[in-house]
């Protein structure tokens, strides 16, 4: 057994689990924490570049599991997340009085384990189906969750995400018909410029951009995470676009990058740069606060695809790669909290818009603190983990003399800054402290501890890069992984 | 010596923080306790400090956060001239700011975030490197804001706003310059000024003017200075500690390092950028002058001439010779001092009286007579008149500007100071020599405890005014600390 296959196993036992035991369904969370804390530490502690081959297969027949620097930042970052919103949840999905509550609390749970699977799948895995089977287990949790909030929300999000798994699988398909594997490290060797190849590239992108909620295919997620339960939404932003955006990773650097035309990167690289400044100015116009943090999450996204030229042309040096994959994890951590601060919030006063927080940083001091410095990392302020990304990607921008990436970088920090300090500034109005509803006071630990982390990890900057350094294409490439059994 | 000295001067008052935000408000004596044994502690650490680096002894603290970038804390002569100016003004400030607030509601809070105010400040006079000094710098932003909008109304969070924008661009622009600057050289630390001879002279221009324009944000440069009046909208002691001393000073000592420690004087002589600067500067002198000689509002009023002081410091570096470099460093001390006076006796004046706008001064000066000397000191001292503090700065900076050939300087300084006596002479003259207004009911000035913590701070401070300037030749005086730097380092 190798902790490659039991982090991807154990959530999904437990998502059996859940569905057996029912009401009780919930309290497996304090038996998934333990053991997952301990897989991740594991994985952690395995030595660079580590795979493993499931069931004994060899390729190109078996499936390939593997622990490069990315792969152990994202599943550490997961871990965190799902046990501190786990945690959270506890309360809020759980029997209740009437029956639609009663039945989110049921389903809640499995569809939790199961996006927890899938998305340590999708990190973990070099095998472009099975990275098919772990993008369809996520969508599949996402667009249950989503449902939970809004049916309508769910639909589309439903739909548009069958769309993009249908394109990734076709590629899947052309890229199997051409080179009768569809491994990433074994397609990295044989990759030809092929219009088959490109074809299938092309396709598989498009589907996962949608996947990942890029701009301008983004249209499915703010209503859908703006409308789901906050413990939804925050594993929706955090979580599910991550897989999406990971998966893109591997296939743009890991599987081809030797076919890849610099015009492809730059459009990415636009792309990102359009969504951070749309999703920016989109934010800026709600008035409601859950849409505010989703568009929010289409901004941030901007940044990962914002980076990909200056990954591809910083080759190796690491600065870049790091700031981009740190990026990922930033931003995991902080929209989390955010979302999880939000929904403490405007379940107390009642309400979705951004002047119902009037006054509330005197009601709720320490759920607007935790939105606070989850804002802090987000607008990529030191010290953080969101400044510690941007001051990388913008290093490596200056250094490359890509002017137009370095200002986007700056401009979207600017901006921000203008769209999350105006909940904050709503929080702070008025001098007279309101009245509320606040059930269970411990949760507010939950987006405390998650955004104390977000600007903690700000000054374990060097070990994150160690961490992301340990990836193929980052450092020195590493053609054969070693097994661990 | 020990190496966490610097650390522990620099997070000190993270404990105060930590704790007001924690206590709840029925004991918010032990709050105030906390807060004012902590600025003593943090005066005691200065105090040993300064004697050390009298010795020659600088501490070091270093820290790498991403390969090839140093987190460094540094005490050096510089620094600590900051250093002791922010400690001193924070322990008379909490002592005001206690009695100006009384047992009002939410103070754990304000308390909490001044704290972490002065730690931000402290940390951007150690930083060693600029990327350090960027850290604190956003940190000083982003604990000025709450304060700021502290009281919660329409014109506090408009302040805020205008605060945000003004001052995060500014240090995005800052960031910009420094990446930029260190993609040539590596890390940009300030002990080891960075060998600038192989970048182009265009780029180099560039740089300093994203660097200068960015840090000239909070130093109230123009056209950069909208935002410090609007920010009076803040309580009294916010104006009188942060925006007087803590949030302008940190720009101007921002560029005092671009200028001395990380381009060095001849660099910056070379590239011509020193009479534009200067320019810049006396521009921003007599503007901030003609402003405030409009305001009919006290607090706004100082604020303008805050933006006019200001720039004295910057006009100093930028004429490029000893005497100005003097003159504007140690204006850096001077004007703090003489501001916070001015500004605690302005909150004074309206928590007692209910003063705010420069007519209702009339006959103030007998109903708070204390209050109103130490008002009066502040403003002779700002209009330069001797023995005052304000008095060696200004002729420091004239003989720099006489010695740098720019003779227009000394018809900048004197036209400002006509202009400060223009716009504080009328104030004294309505205290002190017109009748009060019957609306007026009688003041005890020093009646009780509280109302004693809140008219000393500003006797003290006046008085410091008056020592700086009378004993300027003694050793550790201000000017003494500052030729002691200019030996040291910059005139070589």
């Amino acid at each position: 057994m190798s902790p490659l296959d039991l982090l991807v196993a154990a959530p999904l036992a437990f998502m059996i689990a859940a569905l057996l035991s029912g009401p009780w369904g919930r309290w497996w969370l304090l038996a998934a924490i333990p053991v997952m804390a301990g897989l991740t530490v594991w994985l952690l502690l395995l030595p660079e570049g580590s795979g493993h081959v499931v069931g004994g297969w060899t390729l190109p027949l078996g499936v390939q599991l593997r622990a490069d620097g990315v792969a152990q930042l994202m599943v550490a970052a997961t871990a965190v997340c799902a046990a501190i919103v786990g945690l959270y949840a506890l309360h809020e999905f759980a029997p209740g009085a009437d029956r639609s509550e009663t039945a989110h609390g049921f389903a809640f749970w499995p569809l939790f384990y199961l996006l927890w699977g899938g998305a340590n799948a999708g990190f973990l895995t070099t095998d472009l189906f099975n990275l098919y089977i772990a993008l369809e287990m996520v969508s599949l949790a996402a667009v249950a969750m989503a449902a939970m909030g809004s049916l309508r929300a769910a639909l589309r999000y439903f739909v548009i995400a069958l769309v993009g798994s249908l394109a990734y699988l076709l590629g899947v398909a052309l890229l199997f018909s051409n080179y009768a594997t569809v491994d990433l490290t074994l397609l990295a060797e044989m990759a030809r410029p092929d219009l088959a190849t490109k074809t299938a590239l092309a396709v598989m992108t498009a589907g996962l951009l949608i996947k990942a909620a890029v701009f301008p295919l983004h249209g499915w997620l703010p209503p859908a995470h703006a409308a789901a339960p906050a413990p939804a939404s925050a594993l929706l932003s955090a979580i599910v676009v991550k897989v999406g955006f990971v998966i893109l990773l591997r296939l743009w650097f890991e599987a081809f990058p030797a076919i890849i035309a610099p015009a492809g990167l730059e459009l990415l690289g636009w792309l990102g740069a359009l969504a951070v400044l749309y999703g920016s100015v989109q934010a800026i116009r709600q008035d409601t606060l859950k849409a505010l943090v989703a568009y929010s999450t289409v901004a941030q996204i901007g940044y990962l695809l914002l980076a990909f030229p200056l990954v591809a042309t910083a080759a190796g040096t690491g600065g870049a790669w790091a700031g981009m994959t740190i990026h990922a994890t930033a931003h995991m951590l902080a929209k989390a909290a955010m979302f999880l601060a939000a929904g403490l919030m405007l379940k107390a006063v009642n309400g979705h818009h951004l002047k119902d927080l009037h006054g509330l940083a005197r009601a709720m001091p320490l759920t607007v603190a935790a939105f606070g410095l989850a804002a802090v990392s987000l607008m990529g302020l030191p010290p953080s983990a969101g400044f510690l990304a941007k001051f990388l990607l913008l290093e490596a921008a200056v250094e490359q003399g890509a002017v137009f990436a370095a200002a986007v970088l700056l401009v979207g920090g600017l901006l921000a800054a203008v769209y999350l300090f105006k909940p904050l500034a709503w929080a702070f109005a008025g001098s007279d402290t309101p009245v509320v509803v606040a059930k269970a006071p411990l949760r507010t630990a939950a987006p405390l501890a998650l955004a104390l982390l977000a600007v903690s990890l700000g000054f374990a900057g060097q070990a994150m890069v160690d961490i992301t350094a340990g990836s193929p294409w980052a450092g020195p490439p590493a053609t054969e992984a070693e097994d661990v059994q | 010596m020990n190496e966490f000295l610097p650390l522990l001067l620099v997070f000190l008052p993270f404990v105060p923080a930590l704790i007001s935000f924690a206590l709840p408000e029925r004991m918010a004596v032990w709050r105030d306790v906390i807060n004012i044994s902590f600025a003593l502690a943090k005066l005691a650490l200065v105090g040993f400090l300064l004697l050390s680096v009298e010795d020659g002894v600088t501490t070091e603290w270093r820290y790498e956060f991403l390969q090839g970038h140093d987190f460094i804390l540094r005490t050096d002569a510089f620094a600590l001239l900051f250093i002791t100016l922010s400690a001193f003004l924070w322990l008379i400030a909490t002592v005001y700011a206690i009695a100006y607030f009384g047992r009002g509601p939410h103070l754990a809070r304000f308390f909490g975030f001044f704290n972490l105010c002065v730690l931000a400040a402290t940390g951007v006079a150690m930083s060693g490197t600029a990327i350090t000094f960027f850290v604190f710098y956003e940190l000083l932003t982003l604990a000025t804001w709450p304060l700021v909008v502290h009281k919660g109304d329409e014109k506090s969070l408009r302040a805020g706003r205008i605060y945000l924008i003004y001052t995060l661009a500014g240090s995005a622009a800052y960031l910009a310059g420094i990446v930029w600057l260190k993609s040539h050289v590596g890390t940009i630390e300030f002990a080891a000024r960075p060998d600038l001879s192989g970048i182009p002279r265009l780029e180099l221009t560039l740089i300093f003017i994203l660097c200068i324009g960015g840090l000239g944000v909070k130093a109230a440069l123009i056209p950069f200075h909208g935002w410090l009046p609007e920010a009076m909208a803040a309580p009294a002691p916010v104006s009188a500690l942060l925006h007087a001393v803590a949030v302008v000073k940190a720009g101007a000592f921002g560029i005092l390092r671009m200028i001395y420690d990380v381009y060095g004087i001849d660099t910056v002589s070379d590239l011509g950028l020193g009479p534009p600067l200067a320019v810049l500067a006396a521009a921003t002198i007599l503007y901030g002058s003609f402003r405030a000689l409009m305001q009919t509002d006290i607090k706004k009023r100082l604020a303008y001439s805050t933006v006019s002081q200001v720039s004295y410091i910057i006009l100093g570096a930028s004429l490029i010779g000893p005497f100005a470099m003097i003159g504007g460093l140690v204006h850096l001390v001077h004007q703090g001092i003489m501001k916070i006076t001015l500004f605690m006796c302005a909150g004074a004046l309206a928590n007692r009286m209910g003063i705010k706008a420069v007519a209702d001064l009339d006959g103030a000066g007998r109903m708070m007579p204390v209050t109103m000397a130490a008002f009066s000191v502040g403003a002779l001292g700002m209009i330069g008149i001797p023995p005052s503090a304000g008095f060696i700065s200004k002729w420091y900076l004239g003989l720099g500007g006489l010695q740098s050939d720019a003779r227009w300087v000394v018809a900048v300084l004197a036209g400002s100071s006509l202009l400060n006596a223009l716009y504080f002479l009328p104030l004294l003259y309505r205290a002190w020599l017109l009748a009060p207004s019957q609306s007026h009911a009688p003041v005890r000035e020093l009646d009780g405890a509280w109302n004693r913590m809140l008219v000393l701070p500003a006797a003290i401070t006046a008085l410091t005014v008056l020592v700086a300037g009378l004993f300027a030749a003694f050793p550790f005086s201000p000017l003494s600390w500052v030729i002691l730097i200019a030996e040291r380092g910059y005139l070589k």
